[in-house]
């Protein structure tokens, strides 16, 4: 799942700094990931697991690394290929 | 009344008011109206009683702020934005020693607090810095092109933005105390406006240092969207219903006036007058509305951060600029040539000027773009009473 997430984040995340640097607790918005690229973000994660984020995970902790991205998905229901 | 809106009322009616015209005329700071609060206590209100202030909460700066709208909107425009600043102070200090030190400085000499947000060059976005915060031996330096900075000379500090280190993307902002002692201003562009002449928001090159404990340590973002945004408009929408109000009230002694003197006959003015009253009616309703839920949003930083929040509050922005302006313009039809002119007693000049700058302080288009991000993302929400 997290690598489907970097592959959206490379297209809609409007980083800086390439994704390589980017571990998968590292801080995105210390990475520049503004509000408006974390609108965009959350539609494009949608679009990609084909999923709707409920109101109230609709906020920057949600989208604050590739982690608790992850952890958002799961907690709607995407699940882990990996696992 | 709780005692701070009586003695609000009393520096209003006794003071800003009987200077509001000449702090206009002269666009000088209303120095007069800002040493009768600091006397009275009122700039330490927001602080809590464990660091020796008061203890108040956002409601009553906000009656405050409705009050001195009322009778001098810079003044009233100056103790907003002061009292924005103790609100991310208090609550996102932290156990920081010298932000805690300082913060019962604020209360026990009654400081008064600036913002430097806005910075050239990154096209009025206060979301973006271009300057950064750059450590040395645990001090900061920072050097900051500021497009306004309101009062800052006769200010006691600055909170400034920057970015976190010179490294650091324009998004990944800091928040830092600056002391008035510590910055250098070097003075650029003067602040000659239509209105809201007294808050002086001359533009400056601003360069300070200070101690590392100086900065907050939680994100800007955090203390942007948890408490600044959200106070801002708050405050900003309860002074902008003193203006409408204050208009109002010269309309309706217009309007009696003429139904005294012409017994039974319906003044011409009157039905607008109601017509006004109703829109003035709304707005208050969408203020209280707002200030209740942020304070039921208060304990919670997931609450405060939830994007229906944040759209909720940008909308109270945009809805109560546009009527201020709306309804001082009734209230300059209803009063007639005696609105228009500026030395009657039912002048509505002022008013009206001071009511524009609602729309263009933090300007309504850029809101509304922040909004239509957040209309893509939010739900339906069916449930009214929720």
């Amino acid at each position: 799942m997290k690598v489907r997430i970097r592959t959206v984040l490379k297209s809609a995340g409007s980083l800086q700094a390439g994704l390589d640097a980017i571990r998968d607790d590292s801080d995105l918005h210390a990475a520049g990931l503004t509000s408006h690229a974390t609108v965009n973000l959350m539609l494009a994660l949608e679009e990609a697991f084909d999923v709707e984020f409920p109101d109230r995970l609709l906020r920057r902790k949600t989208f604050s690394s590739i982690d608790a991205i992850a952890e958002a998905l799961a907690e709607i229901g995407v699940r882990d290929e990996a696992a | 009344m709780t005692p701070w809106l009586a003695a609000a009322r009393a520096v209003g009616v006794e003071i800003a008011g009987r200077h509001a015209d000449d702090v206009d005329a002269r666009g000088r700071f209303p120095a007069e109206a800002l040493s009768a609060l600091k006397e009275r206590a009122l700039l330490g209100l927001l602080v809590p009683a464990s660091e020796g202030g008061p203890g108040a909460g956002i409601a009553d700066v906000v009656v405050i702020c409705h009050e001195l709208g009322r009778h001098c909107a810079s003044t009233a425009m100056i103790y907003a934005m002061h009292q924005i600043q103790v609100a991310c102070l208090v609550r996102h200090a932290g156990g920081n020693p010298w932000l805690r030190a300082f913060i019962r400085r604020l209360a026990s000499e009654q400081l008064l607090l600036a913002s430097a947000t806005s910075e050239a060059g990154v096209g009025g976005d206060v979301r973006s810095s271009v300057c950064a915060l750059d450590e040395r031996r645990g001090r900061f330096a920072l050097t900051k092109q500021a497009p306004v900075i309101s009062y800052a000379e006769p200010c006691d500090a600055i909170l400034v933005t920057a970015r976190r280190t010179p490294q650091s993307p324009p998004s990944d902002q800091m928040l830092a105390v600056v002391l008035r002692a510590d910055a250098d201003l070097q003075a650029r562009e003067v602040w000659n406006t239509l209105g809201m002449r007294g808050t002086c928001s001359n533009g400056y090159r601003l360069a300070a240092e200070g101690e590392i404990a100086q900065i907050l340590q939680v994100p800007y973002a955090d203390i942007s969207a948890q408490t600044m945004l959200p106070t801002s408009h708050l405050v900003w929408s309860a002074l902008w219903l003193g203006i409408a109000g204050e208009a109002l009230s010269r309309a309706r002694a217009f309007v009696r006036a003429e139904a005294k003197r012409k017994p039974g006959v319906p003044p011409i003015g009157a039905a607008r007058l109601a017509e006004a009253m109703g829109e003035l009616q709304s707005m208050k309703g969408e203020l209280l509305a707002c200030l209740r839920q942020y304070e039921a949003a208060a304990g919670s930083g997931d609450a405060l951060s939830a994007l229906p929040f944040a759209l909720a509050m940008n909308n109270l922005k945009i809805l109560s600029s546009q009527k201020v302006v709306s309804i001082v313009g009734q209230a300059m039809l209803i009063c007639g040539l005696e609105g228009y002119r500026s030395d009657s007693p039912f002048s509505i000049g002022r008013l009206l000027r001071d009511a524009h700058s609602a729309v263009v302080m933090v300007n309504n288009d850029r809101i509304v773009a922040n909004n239509a991000g957040l209309a893509l993302a939010l739900r339906d929400d069916p449930e009214l009473l929720a």
